[in-house]
């Protein structure tokens, strides 16, 4: 039913599974990544996603996420 | 005043106060250890860094955080490399909401080869951020009616240029910095020019709270040695300040008495 989702993630167009039990949540899309939730913020379609919204929020074909951190800067 | 050290000459920004008058970026060095160790020797006490995507080839890569410990150092998210108010307000969002700090640098930028600040651009980003509850120390050109109008809308810092960012130019504009000072009563800082030691000494000796910079330390040849001489160097020119300098007088005042002199 949710099989493969296709995310532009940073500017790249990627294919994700979804989990055979549901849809993709951004929880399961930073684990699938490998990225340390705690270092990282995420905007989903120009929107931030709370942190505390990253298990029961659910991702879409089509949607667009934005995934950043902080780097050394003046 | 007199005897009294550093330790207890503090000054205080959106209600977190500090020891160091030095303000340290974090970018441009060779690689992030090279970065803990130039901020280490500044003695600097805030930092500013940048949002940018993480490498998503690469997620395992080393962290700034893992060099420059955010708990150590109070981190001051910037808004550079946005060159209008949307971009700004939406960056200094995503970072509020990856590390919590309500506490930012908004820079608009003009293009370049000047990315001098785009004024209208920076109060329609200042305005935004003040209601989404900001504390925003903010760039700005070398204007006393820009800056006072920042202050008003309830900007917490104001700091205006010296020169060109990462141009190493120096103060060029002393007396502007102080006409401007006059009329701003929260803490005023030079945020760009400065290239090398006495730069920053200058800067302070005009009466500013404190100084950020980033190139020149992390453009010097030795930017650790360079960190220490701006720390040393922000110390001087703010002593200096509090001691208040001799007038300047268009002649020769001799320092020994001219009376019993052998004849």
């Amino acid at each position: 039913m949710h099989g493969s989702v296709t995310l532009t993630l940073n500017g790249e167009t990627r294919v994700f599974e979804g989990p055979a039990d549901g849809p993709l949540s951004v929880a399961a899309l930073l684990v699938a990544i490998g990225l340390d939730t705690r270092k990282v913020a995420v905007e989903r379609n120009e929107e931030i996603v709370p942190r505390s919204r990253y298990a029961d929020t659910w991702l879409a074909s089509g949607d667009s996420l934005e995934i950043v951190h902080f780097i050394g800067g003046g | 005043m007199d005897g009294s050290t550093a330790a207890d000459d503090t000054w205080t920004v959106a209600g977190r106060t500090f020891r160091s008058r030095l303000i340290v970026g974090t970018g441009r060095y060779k690689d992030l250890e090279e970065t803990g160790r130039a901020i280490e020797a500044s003695g600097a006490e805030i930092v500013t860094v940048a949002l940018r995507r993480v490498n998503l080839s690469d997620p395992n890569a080393p962290m700034l955080q893992d060099y420059v410990d955010p708990k150590k150092y109070t981190y001051l998210p910037n808004t550079a490399g946005c060159f209008t108010a949307k971009e700004a307000v939406r960056t200094l969002r995503l970072a509020r909401e990856a590390g919590g700090w309500n506490l930012v640098k908004l820079e608009v930028l003009g293009p370049p080869p000047l990315l001098y600040p785009d004024m209208p651009g920076t109060f329609e980003a200042a305005e935004a951020l003040i209601k989404d509850g900001f504390e925003v120390m903010v760039y700005c050109a070398d204007d006393p009616l820009a800056a006072k109008r920042l202050q008003d809308m309830g900007c917490v810092a104001i700091m205006p240029l010296g020169a060109p960012i990462g141009s190493g130019l120096g103060v060029q504009n002393p007396a502007m910095l102080s006409m401007i000072m006059e009329q701003v009563t929260v803490p005023f800082l030079v945020d760009a020019g400065v290239g090398t030691a006495s730069d920053a000494a200058i800067a302070m000796e005009l009466g500013c709270d404190a100084v950020l910079l980033n190139s020149a330390i992390a453009h010097a040849k030795d930017p650790v040695l360079m960190a220490r001489a701006m720390k040393a160097a922000i110390e001087a020119g703010r002593l200096a300040y509090r001691a208040g300098r001799m007038p300047r007088r268009m002649g020769a005042d001799p320092s020994s008495p001219l009376t019993g002199l052998i004849r």
